[in-house]
């Protein structure tokens, strides 16, 4: 024991008052605790929809869904002919819908349309915990499956197989029938897609944890990240809408500038 | 003996050039000496081009071409065609440990890890689009003044049959990096192809080796668009060179233009530099474009698996018109007979567009039957001056335009917040009326424009300038037109319809009478060119200044 505190004792005194060390741990600390504190806010909202149980959250999404929700979805979420019933959809489904500002339904069409969102994160959790509280549904997923930290390869070949034909391969969006739409997904946050995955809004089929694993989902969100963060490695992607763009701007811009240069080249000089 | 005093004044030529010329003149002497190049340099070097920018547009298309072969030779340095499976380890990530075939994996090495790949097959794919197009605008040129008739019509054919090579070389290169959209593209030929009846599914499984997709096809289409293909389009491109000098260029109406002459630029030495300088432009706007903008990004579309189908799937846009037929189609046309489904969805996309081809290949040969035209054309017509030809053109682009919008339905929907069904309804009427309507819109332009002209003839241009006479009357001053530009309106040839003639029977035949018809339909509706007799009068009567109204 003795042996091994003295060179320890020692050391200190050759080099000064403080280990060198020190100021290395002391940031790696501050690192950790600004870092940590950090995941726990982002992690915030999910952890306030876990606690949501608590009664005072869901009294007040209760008053919330009075007063813009019961219009159309029926004042106790049993809908109306205006709107379908909420009963069992999920807090997933709550944050989904309204987090991305599609609810309130900005007006009557095919399918509800992004518009700026009109609640706060604590409203829409309020929101998510009241029509939580009605039946069980799918809950808002943990922040660690809604994470870029999945297998992009396996992610892109899923994508592929089971999105692609909607969304198109890079995630564009793309046509569906009489006027509804697969939208782009870009910019769109990994819970959101995620809970779009679970609950299938507007036209989009659901897939549940059976048939699509919650680490296939973040697989997805991986690849989707990737696409987003990554740009094309060839340069303007024209919107990622294929043949159709590539076309556009070579009879506009190709040979628009082709035709203007032949010009250019036979113009007579003066 | 005259060989042998040939033999000696070319000798004594030779020892002067070495006295006088420094090393270009004893360089073109020894070739000269050997090849006897100086007569084809003498002749085409002396070749008269005219200047216009609607003549290089064939120019663009053969640059292009080049371009191609340039890049597609890097590609193939590089490029596998073998179907056989391999696990993907290259650089790009959302793709690594994916099983794909070795054309896929070796175009996306192509892409990531050969140095300058990527460019190059953005230059070769961006070249291929612009080279098509360029065929396609320069093709337009061509029929709307009347440049493919007598002695041209082979040339035209000829043209034509490249447009539709071009489109095969496109459609076989498409098919190459075996990723999910080319697998696409080849799945929609093979319901196509298994779609006519009795021999579909033999000609398909011969083509394909084989049940949809084997592993022949890449290694097939690879030896159709790196051989057969280039060959055959290279050897068109000379007879279409050779037949633009042997017919010499045609012109634009213009003082001094005729049949007989032809006024431009000789090819030596200005235009020959322009023209080069042009290919070097060309080359510098598709490398441009290649560096800049993405085209067939195959990483993100993956390998080809029969399963999935991309949002946005569209074949390039030179066959976008086939496609978009084939989406105009109502849904349901299809009935079984003797045990087998006929898709009628299919057969009457193939016969019409099949038919819209044949039609526009052979069209000058059908105008020159319905005008009864044999003289030599070497001078073009102004669109305007052949206000059916016109009419038939504007037809045709806009059935075209229709189809080939009907590609991008789904684009538009999304794009435009409309209807799928809205969009494909809406062209499904444009592709049936419009032609129609286009006809008789270009029609009335076209003699508008014609009375136009002979108004701005015979009474001159109106200046904008207001004259009160003495007596108290205002009148606007009318400038007359020069005679250089009075030489464009009113030099064009007049015809008249056919006339019925019995044959040496005595007996007008049917099919004469259907011609009559046709040519009375043609030509019914026409302005006549400003006769001398009409010039002279309408000048006759006033000063030459001022002429009222």
């Amino acid at each position: 024991m003795t042996t091994i505190k003295t060179p320890r004792a020692r050391r200190p005194r050759k080099t000064g008052r403080r280990n060198p060390l020190a100021s290395v741990a002391l940031i790696a600390v501050g690192l950790l605790f600004t870092g940590g504190a950090y995941v726990a806010f982002s992690t915030s909202t999910a952890v306030a929809t876990t606690d949501a149980s608590s009664q005072q959250t869901i009294d007040q999404g209760e008053k919330l869904f009075a007063a813009n929700c019961a219009t159309c979805h029926g004042l106790s979420a049993q809908g109306s002919s205006e709107g379908p019933s909420l009963i069992g959809v999920g807090a997933a489904s709550v944050d989904f819908q309204v987090g991305t500002g599609r609810m309130p339904l900005q007006m009557q069409g095919p399918q509800a349309q992004k518009k700026p969102v009109q609640f706060t994160a604590e409203q829409t959790a309020a929101l998510a915990a009241y029509v939580a509280s009605l039946a069980p549904g799918p809950a808002i997923p943990t922040a660690d499956l809604v994470k870029a930290s999945g297998d992009a390869s396996a992610g892109a070949e899923l994508f592929r197989i089971n999105c692609a034909m909607c969304h198109n391969v890079a995630g564009a969006g793309g046509a569906l029938t009489e006027g509804k739409f697969a939208p782009a997904i870009e910019n769109v946050s990994g819970q959101h897609i995620y809970e779009a995955m679970l609950t299938g809004p507007q036209n989009m089929p659901v897939f549940n944890d059976m048939n699509m694993t919650p680490e296939d989902k973040r697989d997805i969100i991986t690849y989707l990240k990737y696409v987003e963060d990554n740009p094309s490695p060839g340069g303007l992607a024209l919107g990622s809408l294929g043949p159709v763009a590539e076309g556009l701007f070579i009879w506009i811009f190709g040979l628009g500038a082709i035709v203007a240069l032949t010009v250019w080249i036979t113009a007579k000089s003066n | 003996m005259t060989t042998i005093t040939t033999r000696e004044s070319a000798d004594d030529q030779a020892v002067g050039a070495k006295k006088s010329g420094g090393f270009t003149a004893s360089a073109a002497n020894y070739i000269d000496e050997r090849t006897s190049i100086s007569g084809a340099v003498k002749e085409l070097g002396r070749k008269i081009f005219p200047d216009h920018w609607s003549f290089l547009l064939g120019e663009v298309a053969l640059y292009s071409f080049v371009i191609i072969l340039l890049s597609g030779s890097f590609l193939t340095f590089f490029y596998q065609a073998s179907m056989a499976e391999v696990v993907y380890d290259g650089s790009y990530a959302p793709l690594k440990g994916i099983p794909m075939s070795v054309a896929m994996s070796s175009t996306m090495d192509i892409s990531f890890d050969i140095r300058g790949g990527l460019l190059m097959r953005q230059v070769h794919h961006w070249a291929a689009l612009l080279f098509v197009a360029a065929i396609g605008l320069h093709m337009l040129r061509i029929y709307f003044t009347g440049a493919f008739r007598k002695p041209r019509e082979l040339n035209w054919v000829i043209g034509f049959i490249l447009f539709i090579l071009a489109m095969a070389e496109g459609f076989t290169g498409y098919s190459l990096p075996d990723d999910l959209l080319s697998g696409n593209g080849l799945r929609i030929i093979d319901g196509l192809i298994k779609g006519i009846p009795v021999v579909g599914t033999w000609v398909s499984f011969l083509l394909f080796g084989g049940e949809f997709p084997g592993t022949d096809i890449v290694g097939r289409l690879y030896s159709l668009h790196i051989l057969l293909l280039p060959a055959i389009i290279v050897a068109l491109i000379a007879m279409h060179l050779l037949f633009v000098v042997v017919h010499k260029h045609t012109q634009y109406p213009a003082a001094g233009h005729t049949n007989q002459n032809v006024v431009g630029y000789p090819v030596l030495p200005v235009y020959a530099a322009k023209a080069g300088g042009f290919f070097f432009i060309v080359f510098g706007v598709v490398m441009l474009i290649a560096s800049l903008f993405t085209i067939n990004p195959i990483w993100n579309y993956g390998p080809y698996d029969p399963s999935p189908v991309s949002a946005g799937t569209q074949p390039d846009w030179y066959i976008g018109f086939a496609d978009g037929a084939m989406r105009l189609i109502p849904s349901g046309w299809e009935f079984v007979w003797l045990n087998h489904t006929y898709s009628l969805n299919i057969m009457v996309v193939l016969i019409v567009v099949g038919l819209f081809i044949v039609t526009v290949m052979v069209y000058p040969f059908i105008e020159a039957w319905i005008t009864g035209d044999k003289r030599e054309h070497h001078v073009l017509d102004r669109p305007r001056n052949a206000p059916t030809r016109t009419a038939i053109g504007a037809a045709g682009v806009t059935f075209y335009a229709s189809l080939w919008s009907a590609a991008s339905s789904d684009i538009m929907a999304t794009h435009f917040h409309l209807t799928m069904e809205g969009v494909i309804h809406t062209l499904q009427v444009t592709t049936l009326l419009g032609p129609f309507l286009a006809f008789f819109i270009t029609k009335r332009v076209c003699l508008a424009l014609q009375k136009k002209d002979r108004e701005i003839v015979l009474h001159g241009y109106e200046s904008g300038r207001i004259v009160r006479l003495p007596g108290g009357e205002f009148v606007e001053v009318h400038q007359p037109v020069d005679e250089y530009e009075r030489w464009k309106l009113v030099s064009y040839s007049d015809f008249k319809p056919l006339m019925l003639r019995p044959n040496a029977q005595g007996k007008i035949g049917p099919v004469e009478k259907v011609r009559a018809g046709l040519s009375r339909w043609f030509f019914e509706d026409r302005i006549t060119p400003v006769t001398q007799t009409e010039l002279s009068r309408a000048h006759g009567d006033h000063p030459a200044e001022i002429t009222d109204k």
